[in-house]
């Protein structure tokens, strides 16, 4: 038998991380232009952050201005970093952490939607019920046969995730959902 | 067309404005090499004399030297490559001038706007692969963009923390005519506005940390050389007027002398003894433009556990990276350290004489260890033995020192004395084996009358030696200056300390004869075998006039230290004395052997 053979070890410094990850709403203003959310998504990627949700649209339409908004989720120094490293792209003007803002106001959290389209195929008492709950939960008939519905509906990420889990049993086909958009309460702007 | 006249608004092509816009961003020389995508570009340069172009043998080669030539003087470096593969070529040195900040301008062609996407001969999404390793880049779809893209590119490159940007530039757009307009006399950007001045509340509260300190270090780095000679004139100001013990970065070396007498030597991962165990036990460290690399910390959570820290940089990113600081300092070195010492001169603190005193004895206890010393050999050159005889011959002169990556790049950066900032062109971050020949021809075309070394080893030297033909060509004339040990020493150092004495790989059997090699150039080749003959074959190699491939034979087995092995604090460091077969098997733990 030969000798055991000692484990490898580094040349790098690996320290584990001790704080707690906590989730954090980000708005993102850039310029529109080709490649700048390839940009954002890259940094992401390429730093090892996370993205729970990403939106994006142009918001300044005479200045070519985009808003991103990121949920995201990391330990503080991590969000820290991140948002420097959002900073620090050429086209981004500004980065708000909105989870923080609402924060510094006595708010749990920003104003935070996202939009779902939900489609449910059934007959019978499924049917029915599915119709129910849609009520319920203000969900809007966007389309619909005698054997299927599509809902739109809105509000926050958790309400469209109990939603969409009720719908399960009803004959659930499909969802569509937009990602988070965010605004920070109050009269001032980001 | 005359390029040389001032610049209206006028008609001209995507390629003329190229070149146009050279000249106008005082751009002098260029490194590049010629393909399809470029053609219009370089037709333009072959009818013009007011841009230099330097035909590099390879694209990566064009970087490196792009990257020594900004390096040594301080200016942007540009170079020119064709789409696709030599585009490809480029990101290495690309990458490299992110990680160290060197501000380099890279402009490629690409296949016309109408055929990008259909996989078209030479064509790679350029924008798309050299997005992570550029600070910024650019795809001009519109020669109407082309003007402002290029200013804007050249203000990008070299202002806040300098980086390297590319501008991808399809042949069609070479081709077509629009209205060349020239840099605007103040160059402001929407999105883009680093901060230059900290803030002033900042600045008092980093004096009187300063006032207090017992047991004070200034740690510096590239940040000081990337802001300016002001910059530097100010660092060396600021520890004159403490009196405070100064270690630097690899990239920092030069910005305070290495004769300075407040000069503890390089710190980090083959820093000295003195430096890192300063480190370790201040009670307040001013960073200066340097970025807490893990080559510097060692072990993150035993780096300087005592110390309140102080930290200067241009850019926010760097701030509580890698370490917590207390004070950040967020603005150019230059203007914070005008600014400091403006509060420091008019607060008049009155600093603990005493305790300061009394921490240089300490650190002069640590300097005596002579952490440095090897054991000196009549019959086989040892490797730090020929980077002092080196630098003994040329010092006092102007000489710009690049190295390549590993052992040698390590014992340049401890045995060579830099007095002056831009001097040193060394691969930091990246640790790009292959930089240096290149980045000494870049210093070379700068500085045609100055010294031009290259520090080099057997393994790295090779992964560039193409460019000797570039370096012949134009002139160019650099002393490549081998540590020739047949091995690739750091790796083997690493293998010997951490994967039980297993050399796999880091033996360069047939190496070719560099001699020869030199020859087969057209350069100049030396061989030196023993320590005997070191200083005249070093007198022979500085008195040719053309480049010199030097083949110093050293101790094959020599070893890097001291050394904070992995896994270990700053206090934790390996003298070359304790560094026994035994010690250095044992020096890294079961536990942190584990460490991935």
């Amino acid at each position: 038998m030969s000798k055991p053979v000692l484990p490898p070890a580094s040349a790098y410094f690996i320290t584990p991380e001790h704080e707690t990850p906590v989730a954090r709403t980000l708005a993102v203003l850039c310029d529109n232009e080709p490649g700048v959310l390839a940009r954002v998504i890259g940094m992401f990627s390429g730093r090892g952050y996370n993205i729970e949700s990403l939106t994006v649209s142009e918001t300044e339409h005479e200045k070519h201005l985009s808003r991103i908004t990121i949920v995201t989720r990391g330990a503080p120094h991590v969000i820290e970093q991140l948002m420097s490293q959002l900073d620090r792209i050429v086209p981004v003007h500004s980065v708000v952490d909105l989870t923080a803002t609402a924060g510094a106001t006595g708010e749990a959290r920003p104003i935070e939607r996202e939009l779902a389209i939900v489609k449910v195929a059934g007959t019978g008492e499924k049917r029915v019920e599915a119709l129910r709950l849609a009520d319920v939960f203000r969900a809007k008939v966007v389309d619909s046969s005698i054997e299927h519905f599509v809902f739109e509906i809105t509000g926050r990420s958790s309400k469209l995730d109990k939603f969409v889990g009720l719908m399960a049993p009803l004959g659930l086909v499909e969802v569509c959902r937009t990602g988070v958009a965010a605004l920070a309460r109050g009269k001032e702007g980001m | 067309m005359d390029m040389n006249t001032p610049t209206e608004n006028r008609e001209m092509t995507g390629a003329q404005m190229v070149v146009q816009a050279l000249i106008d961003n005082g751009v002098a020389d260029i490194f590049g090499y010629p393909g399809g995508a470029v053609l219009p570009i370089y037709d333009e340069i072959f009818q013009q004399t007011a841009v230099r172009h330097i035909l590099v043998r390879h694209e990566q080669g064009a970087g490196h030297a792009a990257e020594g030539y900004a390096r040594s003087t301080g200016k942007t470096g540009v170079m020119l490559v064709t789409s696709g593969p030599g585009a490809t070529n480029a990101v290495t040195a690309l990458q490299d001038a992110l990680m160290d900040s060197i501000p380099l301008v890279c402009i490629s062609g690409q296949v016309p706007t109408t055929l990008i996407g259909s996989d078209a001969f030479q064509e790679c999404d350029t924008v798309g692969i050299t997005r992570p390793c550029t600070k910024h880049n650019w795809l001009v779809k519109d020669v109407a963009d082309l003007p402002r893209i290029l200013h804007e590119a050249f203000l990008v490159a070299r202002t806040g923390r300098p980086g390297p940007v590319v501008v991808d530039i399809p042949k069609d757009v070479q081709f077509a005519t629009g209205t060349y307009s020239p840099p605007p006399p103040t160059r402001t950007h929407e999105s883009y506005r680093p901060r230059l001045s900290p803030e002033r509340e900042r600045i008092a509260a980093a004096v009187a940390m300063l006032a207090g300190a017992k047991r004070p270090v200034i740690y510096s780095g590239g940040g000081v050389i990337n802001s300016g000679p002001e910059a530097t004139r100010l660092l060396r100001e600021i520890v004159e007027m403490t009196g405070f013990p100064i270690t630097s970065t690899l990239m920092g070396l030069g910005a305070y002398p290495a004769s300075g007498k407040s000069w503890m030597g390089m710190l980090g991962m083959h820093g000295t003894y003195e430096a890192n165990l300063a480190m370790h036990g201040c009670d307040v460290m001013l960073c200066i433009g340097a970025r807490f690399d893990d080559r510097i910390t060692g072990r993150l959570d035993a780096f300087s556990p005592g110390s309140k820290k102080i930290h200067i940089d241009i850019d926010p990113s760097s701030i509580n990276k890698n370490v917590r600081v207390d004070l950040p300092i967020i603005g150019d070195v230059g203007h914070a350290l005008k600014d400091l010492i403006d509060e420091w001169k008019a607060a008049q603190p009155e600093p603990d004489r005493e305790a300061l005193a009394a921490w240089w004895h300490e650190i002069n206890v640590w300097r005596a260890r002579n952490c440095l010393a090897y054991k000196p050999n009549d019959d086989v050159i040892m490797p730090q033995y020929a980077v002092q005889r080196l630098y003994e011959a040329t010092k006092g002169q102007e000489t710009y020192v690049s190295t390549e990556v590993g052992q040698h790049q390590m014992w340049a950066a401890q045995f060579y004395g830099f007095e002056a900032p831009n001097r040193w062109l060394t691969s930091g971050g990246l640790g790009t084996m292959g930089y240096g020949l290149p980045a000494s021809i870049g210093a070379a075309i700068a500085h045609p009358d100055a010294i031009s070394l290259c520090i080099a080893g057997d393994a790295s030297v090779l992964m560039n030696m193409q460019e000797m033909s570039t370096a012949v060509q134009h002139n160019a004339n650099v002393k490549i200056f081998i540590l020739n040990n047949q091995y690739m020493g750091m790796v083997r150092q690493w293998q010997q300390l951490l994967h039980g004495n297993r050399l796999s790989h880091s033996y360069t059997e047939a190496l070719p004869d560099f001699v020869k090699l030199a020859e087969a150039y057209g350069a100049v080749g030396i061989r030196c075998e023993k320590p005997r003959d070191l200083d005249d074959a070093i007198e022979e190699m500085l008195a040719v006039d053309s480049p010199v491939l030097f083949d110093c034979r050293v101790a094959n087995l020599a070893n890097c230290f001291p050394m904070i092995p992995s896994g270990k604090a700053h206090n934790e460091i390996l003298l070359p004395e304790e560094a026994t077969d035994e010690a250095v098997a044992r020096a890294i733990d079961e536990k942190d052997r584990v460490l991935v």
